[in-house]
């Protein structure tokens, strides 16, 4: 199997995706995403001209099937304190969150 | 026979002769879930009972009111000579990733575990205006991502109605078992590399994913954005049809959604085969499996599932189509791998907004800072496979390897597209109206046999992912049970936006098998 995702490359992505794992997390999922490399090596054994273009959805966005713009109108959401409520934490309207750290740019 | 066991279409016909009412056929299908669905998936649900290993656990929850308010205005429309449109009084259940306003709409995952819909999935919102019974949110895998069902946080998991110590495969295990086992008539599913079509394959269930575009996505929590597709689960193909009808079409709030009418998904439902040009892949009686030690094998499909696309071949030859031998599709076999990498990068971005700051789950813990708030929030809020998708997709799409991962994934994809391309080409050499091939590389594995070993369950999927790369229809139908009395289930492959000719040739399969004595037989938990 491979180890190209080495505890480095892997805490990098971790910090990266924001995500706190517990030790035997971490060590199970390095270990998986190594086994998925083993299956998507396979698309480098395929001889890929390189004039071949990608795609990045299956069904083609002709003119024909394309949706016309839509007009940009105003529709407001009828209750908008429903959506507010989701929040885990608000007040007075706003959303609250704790102290956003701040970094000085160099 | 109870009214919860019968078809869409025959349940349409003794509703609208006033033999039975919509509350009838509502409180039929509650009985049947009292009876065999055990308890509905929780969060830290604890250790399974031995009774719990008997039930079908389709449900996360039931919107039993919500129904019984439609079914009594469907029945007062028939009272007062109204039309309660063509899906009146027929319950459907909703894969837990649809969001239906005032509904929980977890996505199987706790970090959505307390979150109340403010608005309606298109589909959703169409099946209600067509007059359908809203009957509750089922259980899947946790955002979508599996193929058993087992990954939900929602506990106990869903199990085949057929044999509940066997997967209902996934994601949409919940709505096929919940079909299957005749808690409802149809169910709305999503399909992404095959989560529509693999647990019908295993629950003996009719499913189809529709061509990307056909059906909106709007309410749809996205898992792929490139490859979902919301589609019809039901018992038979002309309640796939009629569920299809129901949905399909363009939406303003779907800009991706095809600018095109549906067509007449039944008119033409029973027109028969006749002059249609049917292919058969070896492509397809090939399969791909991981092997320990980290490399990948090619087998031969097992026995029994070849068969039942052999005969299928040989029914749909004695009805007058054409079947076409040994068309090449050389790149069936790199649709995983391109799968592993364009899905990943598509969800990691997709997972980003579970922050705990606008809705859902946010970490109890006190917290440092708002970064502190996030690792700990996502951490606690997801499971594994959120997890292994994240950092897979960041992982291949990062500067210095979306070259050699991500890029190359994408013009893969081309190559797949192609493949299909060639075949359905009215003037290339194949000229296909569609392909047939079997639905899955296995009949339903057991419980925790597969799960865990996230390569190996991804394989499940290896014969239905390609018409997700390439955007066309998929269909699968019942096609007989094996020697352990499991389902076993084909699919047709059509070219973009060919439901009709998918449904009409599935239909003329379903006629010509009706008198076969699988057909007569019922899942495990209604025996």
């Amino acid at each position: 199997m491979t180890e190209a995702i080495s505890p480095e490359i892997f805490d990098h992505l971790v910090e990266l995706a924001a995500l706190e794992l517990t030790p035997a997390e971490a060590t199970y999922l390095r270990q998986q995403l190594n086994h998925q490399l083993d299956a998507i090596d396979q698309l480098e054994s395929i001889p890929l001209d390189a004039s071949l273009p990608i795609t990045s959805h299956g069904v083609p966005y002709t003119a024909q099937i394309s949706q016309p713009p839509r007009e940009d109108t105003w529709q407001p959401y009828p209750a908008p304190d429903e959506i507010l409520a989701q929040s885990p934490q608000f007040e007075d309207g706003y959303i609250i969150v704790p102290d956003i750290p701040h970094t000085s740019l160099e | 026979m109870e009214l919860c066991d019968l078809t869409a279409r025959e349940l349409s016909g003794l509703l609208r002769q006033r033999k039975v009412s919509a509350v009838e056929i509502l409180e039929s299908c509650l009985e049947r879930i009292g009876q065999v669905d055990g308890r509905p998936g929780s969060l830290d649900a604890g250790p399974l009972t031995p009774e719990d290993e008997q039930k079908v656990h389709a449900f996360i929850t039931l919107t039993d009111d919500r129904a019984l308010q439609q079914a009594r205005e469907v029945d007062r429309k028939l009272a007062a000579g109204e039309d309660p449109g063509p899906l009146a009084g027929i319950p459907f259940t909703v894969k837990d990733i649809f969001c239906v306003r005032g509904t929980r709409t977890t996505a199987a995952s706790r970090i959505l575990a307390n979150y109340i819909a403010p608005y309606t999935a298109t589909p959703v919102e169409r099946l209600e205006a067509s007059g359908g019974l809203m009957l509750g949110k089922v259980n899947l895998d946790e955002f979508t991502y599996g193929s058993s069902s087992e990954s939900s946080a929602f506990q106990p998991s869903p199990r085949n109605p057929w044999n509940p110590s066997r997967v209902p495969g996934g994601s949409s295990g919940g709505s096929t078992a919940s079909v299957a086992a005749g808690e409802a008539v149809l169910s709305l599913g999503t399909d992404t590399a095959g989560s529509i079509r693999q647990p019908a394959a295993f629950c003996g269930v009719v499913g189809l994913k529709p061509t990307y575009g056909r059906v909106s996505r709007y309410g749809l929590i996205a898992f792929a954005s490139s490859l979902d597709c919301p589609g019809p689960i039901a018992r038979d193909v002309t309640g796939a049809a009629m569920m299809l009808q129901a949905m399909a079409g363009p939406d303003p709030r779907d800009a991706t959604t095809a600018d095109l009418p549906p067509e007449d998904y039944l008119s033409q439902l029973e027109a028969g085969v006749r002059g249609l040009r049917i292919g058969l892949s070896p492509d397809y009686f090939r399969i791909t499996f991981p092997t320990p030690d980290g490399g990948f094998e090619q087998q031969p499909l097992p026995v029994e599932i070849e068969a039942s696309v052999r005969k299928a071949a040989d029914l749909l030859r004695a009805l007058g189509a054409e079947i076409i031998e040994d068309v090449p599709m050389p790149n069936t076999r790199y649709g995983i791998p391109a799968y592993f990498v364009i899905s990943r990068v598509e969800a990691a971005s997709n997972l980003h907004r579970y922050d705990g700051v606008k809705y859902g789950y946010r970490t109890p813990e006190p917290v440092a800072d708002l970064r502190s708030m996030y690792r700990k929030t996502r951490g606690q809020g997801f499971g594994v496979q959120p997890k292994l998708r994240i950092l897979m997709g960041m992982y291949v799409s990062a500067a210095q390897y979306s070259e050699q991962y991500y890029q190359r994934a994408l013009r893969v994809r081309t190559l797949i597209r192609r493949d299909f391309e060639t075949v359905f080409d009215p003037q290339g050499p194949y000229r296909l109206n569609a392909l047939l091939t079997p639905t899955t590389p296995t009949a339903a594995f057991a419980m925790s046999a597969v799960y865990g070993d996230s390569v190996l369950m991804q394989y499940a999927d290896q014969l239905t992912v390609p018409a997700n790369h390439a955007g066309i229809p998929g269909l699968s139908i019942p096609a007989g049970l094996d020697a352990e009395g499991l389902p076993l289930g084909i699919q047709l492959l059509g070219p973009d936006f060919s439901e009709a000719t998918l449904l009409r040739i599935a239909r003329a399969y379903e006629q010509a098998t009706e008198a076969e004595v699988w057909r007569t037989q019922k899942p495990a938990v209604l025996s």
